[in-house]
């Protein structure tokens, strides 16, 4: 069947099998940063943003998501270009094996996308569909509250370069 | 290794992780990230019984499908007795497992496997595969195993290194110092318990993986999640029957192992299958083949006592264990043996005993898991110590520091009782312990936690663990390296050496570039594998830093001796004389190079060849890293729920060469043992079938649960690592159990003998305690 997508900012239309799971269609498409790690709803390895809400594409079948719009960790930054929840992850290592990763970073991202100051419950409370078996989740989330701060910063120097414009 | 006098500029700092713009933007390559033309699907059928002789395999309706390719079962597959743990030649575990047999020992156990042109291929087939099965009675209690007729779990005659097979018993070890019953009867205070563990799996996000295929020249190779690449090489190998230099093992990134991975399971498969067909073949376990079919902690009965005198003195140590491997005795006796080689050399004490034995049963199969034996081991010795503080009127801590191993000490327990053999000396060069206890009990608030009034529904209370683990395994593990001079001045860093997730490309990169005097962004990795890398044993036994660091260390002053003789011919000074600062050399006189010139020179105008440089090491000794845990727990009294509010651990792992992943390893490792401590179990019904394996019914923590860890390293400079640094990867996961045992105790009088202390646990303790 005929499937519209926008996946990372490119919309296209795909053929797809009516029973192919979101998470199989994106990785045989290339997209390898949605990770299997249950296949069952339970680890968020697999995690997208699908019309900008965290979703275990494990769970969701392609066919359903016609029309909508599609955000994979390949889509948030580059290696040329980080986005600061990226860099924050870097900066205080807080990803090891990085198997959940791109889960982990998806949920900060949808986080800080609401809630640009969040207290440290609510930064665990956004990552705890999220399991990470390396890290304890402590510098994860030292990684989130610096990338709300780098946001942050981001956001004022723009808003003086525009106000200098 | 002289302590280097200056500060260094790379090791000790916490770059980012070299591998790390690939983690965070999904661009890393995991062993499922390819997809090769023409490839196969492999799935696996087990066995629902715990014990059981296949009568028949029909396999005819399953070949039949469209898109079956091949399916493997004992009857047509090479049988050759091996051992599928992951460890050095010749391995220590018994030979006792074969690609596929006749009789099936535990639910899970391979019956057969099916490659499909694809998975739902593959997935009908399997359904199609008709078994029949004589069943036989199984055992399921360990206790059991020994028991006269009891049912003989390797009954087969090709088997070999098992202890007894006709008592079930896979490993058996005992050591003694001293004279242990006399101490003990004249010991004026005794402590003793009987602790159990139980179940436990490793649950890396990324379950087993492996891609195998033939290149161009008909070699196969396999592209796996492993942490052993060259022993997966030397088993599959022996399993195929075929020379080794017909397979590379490639480990590209993979998602976490914790001991999972030391151990050979799909690859043998999927090389079989690949030599066969001649095509691509993928296997990968689902969640579920993860917790039944794939390896997990040994469940153990540790029976220990303690003897003191009222001066608090140790007369007496003896630890009695029962160790459950399950079906086949993959580590069954290293693991038995680190339960006291890991535990008992931590105090002084004349008279000391390890007994204990690995027994088979129709479960699920133990094997290696990061603390191997020390977690199971700290809890007895770590309760008993808190126990015999008690008795004596002291605070555990005095007692703890009175009686601990110390800087220039050699233990004798360490020389009678290694790995599964006799030790070795190990004179103890470095020890920070009672720093992280001074360190540790200040963070949690140890002296008015400790003694503060207990009353109320909610009680609160305090309790600490202190622990020791090794830095590789003495005389036996080895690394290798090789570094190669490119001519814009940097490096290429090979070696065997296995990142996990672990940080080790990054650690040892830096290793190298303190070493040679550049940058980390100099040195440009490749790591684990087989055509490519210098050997090395792979990534366990906490040995990574200290074996295949001090590899790393070697090349890297080889061919830094190297890249000086060039730039003493440049600069026509003694190269002994040259300083070497980021890449630029300076002679005596002030005449400066650079690395890029140096390289340039050498590759292609005077005295032309390549600058480059190997090591191996070994080590004779295993440092242990120490530490102590601190945990705060509140009890429920009505329903018996446990909360950790706090938990502090302080760890000596020499020095950290990356502190921030360092720190990472001790909060990942103490998340884990907090988990196994409160609610990861895995259960069975009376048929030995496991109850809940998913990620659903099966408990880790999540974020919202681990907000109490706090790391704090403690450095100290291990004179036999390379700049000063020594284990850290491990020991931390033995904590957490007894540490909050000795809360709970603290917090409302109970002892728990018994992991995991559910709230049904900790109520019926209660219960029985008669405090509510
Ligand atoms: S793979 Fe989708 S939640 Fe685990
Ligand atoms: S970093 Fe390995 S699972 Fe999270």
């Amino acid at each position: 069947m005929k499937l519209k997508l926008q996946i990372n900012g490119i919309t296209k239309t795909y053929e797809v099998a009516p029973h192919v799971t979101l998470l199989n269609f994106l990785r045989s498409q290339g997209y390898h940063g949605p990770k299997s790690g249950c296949g069952n709803g339970d680890c968020g390895a697999c995690e997208i943003l699908l019309n900008g809400k965290p979703v275990n594409s494990c769970l969701v079948l392609a066919a359903h998501c016609e029309g909508g719009s599609i955000l994979t960790i390949e889509g948030l930054g580059n290696p040329d270009n980080l986005h600061p929840v990226q860099e924050a992850f870097l900066e205080v290592a807080a990803a090891q094996c990085g198997y959940c990763t791109p889960g982990l970073i998806l949920s900060a991202y949808a986080l800080l996308m609401e809630n640009p100051e969040p207290e440290e419950s609510e930064i665990r409370e956004a990552l705890a569909g999220n399991l990470c078996r390396c890290t304890g989740y402590v510098k994860p989330v030292e990684a989130v509250q610096k990338a709300a701060q780098m946001m942050k910063k981001k956001a004022v120097s723009r808003k003086e370069t525009e106000s200098i414009g | 290794m002289a302590r280097d006098n200056n500060k260094t500029q790379v090791v000790g700092h916490s770059p980012r992780k070299v591998d790390g713009v690939g983690l965070v933007t999904g661009t890393a390559q995991y062993v499922d990230d390819i997809k090769i033309q023409g490839m196969l699907y492999a799935g696996i059928l087990t066995s629902p019984h715990a014990h059981a002789r296949i009568k028949e395999i029909d396999i005819s309706a399953a070949e039949k499908l469209p898109g079956v390719m091949m399916i493997l079962t004992y009857q047509n597959t090479p049988r050759v007795p091996h051992t599928t743990a992951g460890q050095g030649f010749p391995e220590p575990s018994p030979y006792d497992s074969y690609m596929f047999d006749s009789k099936v020992r535990y639910v899970g156990d391979r019956v057969a496997c099916v490659a499909a042109e694809s998975e739902t291929a593959c997935r009908h087939a399997l359904k199609k595969i008709k078994v029949e099965y004589e069943l036989l009675p199984a055992i399921l209690d360990p206790r059991k195993s020994v028991e006269e007729n009891a049912p003989v779990i390797h009954d087969e005659k090709d088997s070999s290194g098992i202890h007894d097979a006709s008592r079930n018993i896979a490993a058996h070890y005992e050591a003694e110092l001293g004279a242990v019953d006399k101490a003990l009867s004249k010991s004026d205070i005794k402590v003793e318990g009987e602790f159990r563990v139980q179940y436990a799996q490793h649950c890396p996000i990324e379950p087993h993986v492996t891609i195998s295929y033939l290149d161009d020249r008909n070699r196969i190779v396999i592209r796996t999640s492993t942490q052993v690449p060259f022993h997966c090489r030397r088993i599959v190998a022996q399993c195929l029957q075929i020379p080794e230099q017909k397979i590379r093992v490639i480990k590209p990134r993979i998602g976490g192992a914790f001991g999972a991975k030391q151990e050979i399971l799909l690859e043998d498969l999927c090389a079989y299958i690949t030599l066969k067909t001649r095509r691509p073949v993928r296997i990968k376990y689902s969640r579920k083949e993860e917790f039944i079919s794939s390896r997990t902690r040994h469940p153990m009965i540790v029976k220990m006592k303690i003897g003191a005198n009222k001066d608090g003195s140790l007369q007496a140590m003896d630890q009695d264990v029962l160790s459950n491997t399950g079906a086949y005795g993959s580590h069954s006796l290293t693991v038995l043996t680190n339960v006291g080689s890991k535990t008992l050399p931590l105090y002084w004490c004349d008279n000391i005993r390890f007994r204990g034995s690995a027994v088979y049963t129709n479960m699920p199969v133990a094997g290696a898991y990061r603390g191997y034996g020390g977690t199971q081991g700290s809890y007895a010795l770590q309760v008993l110590m808190d126990e015999l503080a008690e008795k004596l009127k002291i605070d555990v801590l005095d007692l703890q520091r009175k009686w601990h191993i110390r800087l220039g000490q050699t233990h004798p327990m360490s020389a009678a009782l290694g790995e599964g053999k006799e030790g070795h000396e190990n004179p103890i060069h470095s020890c920070g312990l009672d720093a992280c206890m001074e360190l540790g009990a200040e963070a949690i608030g140890w002296k008015e936690k400790r003694n503060q009034a207990k009353k109320g529904r909610f009680r609160r209370g305090v309790g600490m663990a202190a622990l020791m683990q090794g830095s590789g395994i003495p005389n036996i593990d080895m690394g290798a390296a090789r570094i190669k001079m490119n001519e814009d001045g940097s490096f290429h860093l090979f070696m065997g050496a296995t990142d996990l997730g672990t940080g080790s490309d990054t650690i040892l990169a830096q290793i190298a570039a303190e070493t040679l005097g550049v940058p980390v962004e100099k040195i440009l990795v490749y790591s684990s594998d087989t055509d490519m890398t210098p050997f090395d044993v792979g990534a366990y036994a906490s040995s990574t830093t200290y074996i295949s660091g001090g590899a790393v260390h070697k090349a890297a002053l080889d061919c830094r001796t190297k890249i000086l003789q060039v730039a003493g011919e440049i600069l026509g000074g003694d190269p002994a004389s040259l300083k070497v600062e980021n890449g630029v050399v300076t002679a005596a006189n002030g005449k400066k190079t650079s690395y890029d010139k140096i390289c340039q020179r050498a590759l292609y105008s005077r005295n032309q060849f390549q600058i480059e440089g190997i090591g191996s090491h070994t080590s004779p000794v295993s440092p242990p890293p120490f530490a102590s845990h601190f945990a705060e727990v509140e009890v429920d009294m009505e329903t018996g729920k446990l909360r950790v509010l706090d938990y502090v651990a302080a760890c000596d792992c020499g020095v950290a060469i990356h502190p921030k992943m360092a720190e990472g390893q001790v909060e990942g490792s103490v998340a884990n043992g907090i988990g196994y401590a409160l609610s990861e179990s895995l259960y069975f019904d009376e048929h030995g079938r496991c109850l809940n394996p998913s990620f659903f019914d099966y408990k880790i923590l999540t974020s919202l649960e681990t907000g109490c860890i706090r790391a704090i390293l403690v450095p100290t400079y291990e004179p036999n690592g390379p700049y000063g640094a020594k284990s850290v990867a491990e020991i931390n996961i033995n904590g957490p159990i007894p540490a909050i045992a000795n809360a709970v105790y603290n917090a409302c009088g109970i002892r728990l003998y018994q992991t995991p202390f559910t709230p049904e646990s900790v109520w019926r303790s209660l219960k029985e305690a008669g405090k509510i």
